[in-house]
């Protein structure tokens, strides 16, 4: 079965143990700023809402990499970026719509979500469950489920 | 190691920043943060210094977990004189601005001096500049955070700042960082504007990766996790009613002081509680509660985010306070309603909401205006004086003198120096509810007796953050003991002293003690930092730092005769609860506590202590 990050940004607190797992993963350090996966304060209506690749199928980072530095992992599906290809041109940051590849400084390289290989360290340091890796044929399951409970899992009128 | 090893060292009278390698022999006997930091300022600053002169220094301190997978590890101190007391003065704050100084290499950042002009700290890694802020100068805490990332054209700056309440000299203002935490108490943002410092705004990218055992840190940091998962207290209670789940338990058993003390109940406790921040307005339809929130690393996230309803008498003309931000924890509840007897939920959220936008303390702020109130009811305070009628349960009165107090206007300006010197000038020295001069938290000796002793030895002042035995004497955690007896309570308060030190100087939040013991910080730190970091060993640190902050106090004249409760709790007994009848029985649990201290009559250290602590 092919799985998906699942993100459940009312279950946010914005406690950042996703973007130190991340990191620790990738780069054995606790350190959000190399983290790809990002959690946003919009600390106006007081939402957290963790963000990272959704692993498009028809990825615009591959397409428009140059070098074919970015293949899809057979197991998992994710967009892995193979980094000896890689030469940093960041023309993949720039097709992404939606901003989840970005450059590296200090690698010279572009980084983005790999799910871990299959098991991605942000959803096992996910403290309430914001954060999970489920089927990805079923990420609508449990609003499915909670709409369900709202129209039939109530007492019968007779 | 996770020590970043390396501290900044700002003269804000040169205008210098420089580097210095962080004493691993102190880092080895006072682990960090609150403990290292002191070690550093009680070695450095005159015990006898003017807290507001440049020669006081104030010191902001990560803990060796502080930026690391241990839950909580988040936190900072800031460490000085305080104003407000003359004691040493150590405010923990949580959410992100702490991991962010560690993300850039820094254990801490001494100030010192004071800068001709107001300056900010932009420290981005390794590069530290000291920039004007006279544009920033009359700005508040959630003006000054977007400025500084809008002029650096970065948004994930972290700042740590005052508002107007730190530059206008309350004697308890606060620092606050990303925009609704804060190092609260005891006036440490007062000390902050005397230096003419306004921000340290902070980006940091290195990160932490110095652990001494990763694999061995990992397993300890997700065992202790389940532990907080699992307790009632912080898997369930914190996250849904934040520390607000206090104030029925509190009211109930008769410890909720109310009206400045007069006494420990209060009728209105229920329409301030926790419970309460989640029932629909009758107005609007909706709660005041919005959502939980953690600070960094905290899995816990008893953070409480709430919005005012925006046709509120407080706040209907002012679009600005309509937003989500930092809602009432238990103590600010308490000190801007109980101990005013205003009962308003709303106008105590705007209160808060205030305190948090100019930087100061709602507890100080608080009963300091309980004492107003009953001054004003005693006919020693008039409206002329105070720009409006003060009785108690006026929630005009206290949404007015927050306005004037934050910003050093009118009245504000004598409220703005605490309730001792206030009740001092008017002749009422007697009802200033405070220790050392700073005002009370929340909860009534008279009811939990262990608090008592609690507040009368507090190396800062009054406070409930240095010794909880409420957990003990209410909760039940670690072990159940009476709260109306005064029998065990010096060991306990003892024990509890010496181990939130250790929780203070580590990097995590006291809140985790509800579930964790010292046990459960152990191998953390151990992991982290050093093998020797033993059960034994950390015990006795824990009681080292305790003594070292005494002996500060000590040396700045504090003396056994400072180690006492206003006269109002030891001899007007509690009128109504569990605890009727009861006066504190200080005077039965001093003498014992300082002999468990090792300390002398007059509550000095004796030799022998020294040498068996090292000091």
């Amino acid at each position: 079965m092919q799985k998906s990050l699942h993100i459940n940004p009312d279950k946010c607190t914005g406690c950042m143990q996703c973007e130190m797992a991340c990191s620790y993963e990738n780069y054995a350090a606790f350190n959000p700023s190399m983290s790809r996966i990002k959690v946003f304060d919009f600390h106006h209506s007081g939402k957290k809402v963790p963000y990272t690749c959704t692993q498009c199928d028809e990825a615009w980072c591959m397409r428009a990499c140059p070098v074919d530095a970015i293949k899809t992992d057979a197991a998992t599906g994710a967009k892995i970026v193979l980094e000896a290809a890689c030469v940093g041109c960041k023309v993949c940051t720039i097709a992404c719509p939606f901003g989840t590849v970005n450059y590296v400084f200090s690698t010279g390289k572009v980084q983005k979500c790999d799910l871990c290989g299959g098991a991605p360290a942000c959803a096992v340091a996910c403290p309430t469950g914001a954060i999970t890796y489920v089927d990805a044929a079923w990420t609508g399951l449990e609003r499915m489920k909670q709409w369900a409970a709202k129209t039939g899992d109530q007492p019968r009128a007779s | 190691m996770s020590w970043a090893r390396r501290i900044l060292r700002v003269n804000l009278t040169e205008g210098t920043c420089a580097a210095e390698p962080l004493n691993m022999q102190w880092a080895r006997a006072y682990i960090g943060q609150r403990g290292l930091a002191t070690k550093y300022f009680v070695s450095e600053v005159d015990a006898k210094v003017d807290p507001l002169s440049p020669e006081n220094k104030i010191i902001f301190a990560t803990g060796p977990l502080t930026g690391t997978m241990a839950s909580t590890g988040g936190r900072y101190s800031v460490i000085t004189k305080g104003p407000l007391t003359g004691a040493i003065a150590c405010s923990n704050s949580g959410g992100y601005w702490g991991a962010e100084l560690k993300m850039a290499g820094w254990d801490m950042i001494i100030f010192e001096g004071k800068s001709p002009k107001p300056v900010y700290l932009y420290l981005e890694n390794d590069t530290a500049l000291l920039l004007d802020a006279g544009w920033l100068w009359g700005k508040s805490v959630w003006e000054t955070e977007p400025a500084l990332r809008a002029k650096h054209q970065d948004p994930q700056i972290r700042v740590s700042s005052i508002g107007r309440a730190g530059e206008t000299g309350c004697l308890y203002a606060a620092v606050v960082n990303d925009l609704h935490r804060a190092a609260g108490r005891s006036g440490v943002g007062t000390v902050m504007g005397s230096k003419n410092l306004k921000a340290i705004a902070v980006r940091g990218t290195k990160g932490v990766s110095n652990i001494r055992d990763f694999p061995e840190f990992m397993k300890a940091t997700t065992a202790a996790k389940k532990v907080l998962a699992d307790h009632p207290v912080t898997g369930q209670g914190l996250p849904k009613y934040g520390t607000q789940v206090l104030m029925n338990v509190i009211n109930e058993i008769g410890a909720l002081p109310t009206r400045n003390h007069r006494e420990v109940q209060f009728e209105g406790a229920k329409n301030i509680s926790g419970e309460a921040m989640h029932e629909p307005r009758k107005t609007d339809g909706k709660p005041n509660l919005v959502t939980n929130q953690a600070c960094f690393g905290c899995t816990i996230a008893c953070g409480r985010i709430s919005k005012l309803d925006e046709g509120h008498f407080t706040v209907k003309t002012r679009p600005e306070y309509w937003g989500a931000s930092g809602g009432l924890e238990y103590e600010a509840a308490w000190a801007l309603g109980s101990a005013n007897g205003v009962n308003d939920l709303e106008t105590l959220t705007y209160a808060n909401f205030v305190c948090n936008e100019q930087g100061m303390d709602p507890i100080s702020f608080g009963a300091t205006v309980g004492a107003v109130m009953e001054l004003f009811e005693m006919g020693v305070l008039k409206k002329e004086q105070l720009g409006i009628d003060a009785p108690f349960g006026s929630a005009q009165a206290l949404a007015h003198f927050v306005e004037v107090t934050v910003k050093g206007e009118g009245f504000g300006k004598e409220i703005a120096l605490g309730s001792k010197r206030l009740t001092a000038k008017y002749g009422h020295p007697d009802l200033s509810m405070s220790v050392k001069g700073q005002e009370f938290p929340a909860y009534d000796s008279r009811g939990i007796q262990g608090m008592g002793l609690t507040y009368a030895t507090s190396n800062r002042g009054a406070c409930h953050l240095r010794s909880y035995t409420v957990a003990s004497e209410v909760l039940g955690i670690p072990v159940k003991t009476d709260p109306l007896v005064t029998e065990g309570k010096p060991a306990l308060v003892k024990a509890f002293q010496d181990a939130t030190a250790i929780f203070d100087s580590a990097g995590i939040c006291l809140f985790t003690s509800f579930a964790w013991t010292l046990a459960d910080v152990q191998p953390q730190l151990a992991a982290a930092c050093l093998q020797e970091f033993t059960m034994d060993e950390l015990a006795l640190i824990g009681e080292r730092i305790w003594n070292l902050e005494r002996d500060f106090n000590n040396r700045a004249g504090f003396t056994s005769k400072d180690d006492n409760l206003p006269k109002r709790l030891l001899t007007e007994p509690a009128k109504t609860g569990p605890a009727k009848g009861k006066v504190s029985g200080l005077d039965k649990m001093l003498p014992e506590y300082y002999e468990l201290r090792g300390w002398d009559k007059n509550g000095q250290l004796k030799p022998e202590t020294r040498a068996r602590l090292k000091l």
